[in-house]
């Protein structure tokens, strides 16, 4: 333990304790730019490239920054004497003397880390004019805008990129006046290996990676007077939308969530939750029959469309193992189009399928021509969590003072299974409730698989499923899915079942929900939201729900059918590592 | 020689194109002390490509990857340390890799003058390479010869106490 003093109050910490977390012990805040702490998955970013952190240490002749400056022995501290002040305002004024100041049109408008600090620091005019960068805006993929002009070569995005999904496409790529944060060998985002996971944008402080914003384009259909306008929900859409109208973080806000987009001018309003059954039922029906021939396990999960491109980039010699079913936005795109349209008689051109998710990835997987048969998109519009928000406050909508309203049918009925597919570790719970019913002569009584669920990188269980062992793991976060496929390409581990994530945490953390700010304690409310959601629910066992029932009676045959292979599965596509 | 690894983008075959050189490169790497952790490989990541561009002549990025791939590091960190050193570069260079110091010394005493003159007579701008890849025009920082200023130099020569009337003779070295 040290001692120190900090604005003359005393603090003890462990050795190796940064000024700026004993600083905080006391209460005491320190203005951050680059750094950047993600306590529950481990990452910490400190540069040390921004100084807007420089505090005054007795005896030093410079001033420290005090998120990379261990605190030690008899240190005294000011964090707010005169000379950090002004220190820390010319870095800020300097930040800015080559940062576009278009704020007020900016994506990150009134949610920039850069914008809020300049408030705070009560920044009134800018000192030093300097010249401007002019990068080309890279906007050539359907998920991330990167507009390297508005850059401060924090290096959190490489953290996200590099260290926490090991994805490896971010570098600081030049020198000087002309550095910026770039993919390698200056290829848009399009040519490289990124997920499009969005964790990037989500460690951004600035508008430098921002989210495809489609808004408009939903906008637009929405005034199509002749369309018949659909549109699904993910499960942690539900449990993060609140908090963009003051809610606190875990609030369940379904009901409103349906009634907003109801007054948005949808025809119908369904549910992901729907088409994550009917995976269940497709994934399940997969699982069983590899358990039984003992073939081409383990089975790993398949519904998140950053973990796809991940493995297709990094881990092409494993491809034929992943589930070939489509993922629920996907599989709930294609039921839309086809049988819905037939049963509600609406030509399926006619009809625009939107999708509201927590994702940035999803933008992409709805665009990837697999799934555009005939040239018809399974889904036409992808928005994320935070898009749906600015619509309903752009439409005037007071969201907290909606009366609730609840899904259309037959698309809109779900289960407990259907909605714990928002956390990590849920699939696999989904999957394993359907998979101990069909397996046992009769129903399990107990659905909670709680071995299965928390929020840490990687977990694995054995669990018996009528008096059979399946060997599971589970991994979020793409550091995590490498270490565990690492594993399996060695014959270093042995599994059944595998459900793999790409954001820390599963879809709560995706990349288009509302911003953490780096308080990991709101991916915790969220998930445990999604689970109370699970248990309130009558049904929670995938396969007892009377509309996926009703889907395979009337028109799908059974699980695994010609007509389910046919609109509910996909392949891959090996892709290059680099 | 290029290859299409998707409908949007060409990469360099140059590591299979010179099975020598990529032999060589190979070995060098092997003989390293590298061990599983990527972040103490990255230590040995700038005398790697010091060995790789003298044996390729530049560095694309299959021969970058190739780097990433024997340290067992990201192919972004690679790059990031080819654009900030200038001496790395990822296109080809010319035959006669000419540059001018344009160091404080021989800045004073006119080697804005001399590159101008060779910018004129080569058609090309400081940065670049002639189409013919004969020659490559840059500045460099002081190559310690500061009483000979203002110096150039060609490949490994260096010519001492140049002016813009000695280009001409210069260029006519160029055999």
């Amino acid at each position: 333990m040290v001692k120190l003093s900090i604005n003359n109050r005393d603090v003890e910490v462990p050795e190796g304790t940064s000024i700026l977390d004993a600083a905080s012990e006391l209460g005491i805040k320190v203005p951050t730019l680059c750094h950047f702490k993600l306590d529950d998955f481990d990452i910490e970013s400190k540069a040390g490239s921004c100084r807007v952190c420089v505090v005054e240490v007795e005896g030093r002749p410079n001033l420290a920054p005090s998120c990379c400056t261990p605190a030690t022995d008899g240190m005294k501290v000011k964090t707010n004497s005169v000379r950090a002040i002004n220190a820390r305002r010319t870095m800020l004024d300097l930040l800015l003397s080559n940062h576009p100041k278009d704020c007020l049109t900016c994506q990150r408008n009134l949610d920039c880390d850069l914008q809020r600090l300049a408030g705070e620091m009560g920044l009134h005019r800018i000192l030093f004019e300097g010249e401007q960068m002019e990068h080309e805006v890279d906007r050539a993929n359907e998920s991330i805008v990167r507009d390297p002009n508005k850059c401060i070569m924090c290096r959190r995005c490489e953290a996200a990129c590099n260290v926490m999904q090991t994805v490896g496409i971010l570098s600081a790529v030049d020198r000087g006046f002309d550095a910026v944060v770039m993919p390698t060998n200056k290829h848009s985002l399009a040519e490289t290996k990124c997920t499009f996971c969005g964790q990037c944008v989500q460690a951004c402080p600035t508008g430098a990676l921002t989210a495809v914003n489609r808004s408009y384009d939903v906008w637009r259909e929405l005034n199509h007077p002749a369309k018949f306008k659909v549109v699904q929900t993910a499960p942690a859409v539900r449990v993060a939308l609140g908090e963009a109208f003051g809610q606190e973080p875990g609030s369940v806000s379904t009901g409103k969530m349906v009634a907003a987009l109801r007054k948005l001018g949808f025809d119908r309003v369904f549910d992901t939750d729907f088409a994550a059954d009917l995976t269940i039922m497709e994934e399940t029906t997969e699982l069983i029959g590899r358990l039984t021939s003992g073939e081409n396990l383990p089975i790993l999960t398949s519904c998140c469309p950053g973990w796809v491109k991940f493995f297709e980039h990094q881990f092409p010699d494993l491809i034929n193992i992943p589930s070939t079913a489509k993922s629920p936005q996907q599989m709930f795109g294609a039921i839309a189009k086809t049988y819905y349209a037939e049963k509600a008689d609406i030509a399926p051109d006619n009809m625009l399928v939107a999708s509201v998710m927590p994702c940035l990835a999803k933008k992409y997987e709805a665009a990837r021509e697999e799934f555009a048969p005939n040239g018809v998109r399974d889904v036409d519009i992808v928005i994320s969590t935070r898009e749906l928000a600015n619509m309903i406050k752009e439409a005037g909508i007071q969201f907290n003072d909606l009366e609730e309203s609840e899904f259309d049918n037959p698309l809109g009925e779900s289960t407990g299974a259907g909605v714990i597919f928002g956390a990590t570790g849920g699939v696999l719970e989904a999957a394993l409730r359907t998979a101990a019913d069909w397996l046992s002569d009769e129903p399990i009584e107990d659905v909670n698989f709680t071995a299965v669920r928390g929020l840490s990188g990687i977990r694995e269980a054995t669990v018996t499923v009528a008096g059979k062992d399946i060997r599971v793991a589970i991994a979020s976060g793409l550091s995590n899915a490498r270490d565990l496929l690492d594993k399996i390409r060695k014959g270093e581990a042995r599994y059944e079942a595998i459900e793999i994530m790409a954001c820390p945490g599963g879809c709560i953390n995706g990349g288009g929900q509302p911003s953490i700010k780096g308080d990991t304690s709101i991916l915790e409310k969220r998930r445990q939201a999604l689970y109370v959601i699970d248990e309130d629910k009558q049904i929670r066992k995938s396969h007892e729900n009377p509309s996926i029932q009703k889907l395979y009676k009337e028109f799908l045959g059974k699980p695994g059918s010609e007509r389910a292979h046919k609109l509910l599965h996909t392949h891959y596509t090996e892709r290059e590592n680099a | 020689m290029t290859t299409t690894c998707c409908e949007r983008c060409e990469r360099d075959t140059l590591i299979d194109d010179m099975p020598e050189a990529r032999q060589a490169l190979e070995t060098y790497l092997d003989g390293l002390p590298l061990t599983d952790k990527p972040e103490r490989n990255q230590g040995f990541l700038i005398q790697s490509l010091h060995k790789a561009q003298a044996l390729f002549g530049y560095l694309p990025e299959s021969v970058q990857l190739f780097v990433a791939n024997k340290l067992g590091i990201h192919l972004s960190q690679v790059y990031g340390v080819i654009s900030f050193y200038s001496f790395f570069t990822d296109s080809p260079l010319g035959d006669f890799r000419i540059n001018v110091c344009t160091g404080t010394a021989c800045f004073v005493k006119g080697a804005g003058k001399i590159l101008e003159e060779f910018v004129r007579l080569l058609g090309i701008e400081e940065g670049e390479t002639s189409g013919d890849l004969r020659f490559s025009l840059g500045g460099l920082r002081c190559v310690g010869a500061c009483s000979l200023a203002p110096v150039v130099m060609v490949n490994e020569r260096v010519y001492g106490n140049v002016t813009a009337e000695m280009v001409p003779e210069i260029l006519n070295d160029c055999e």
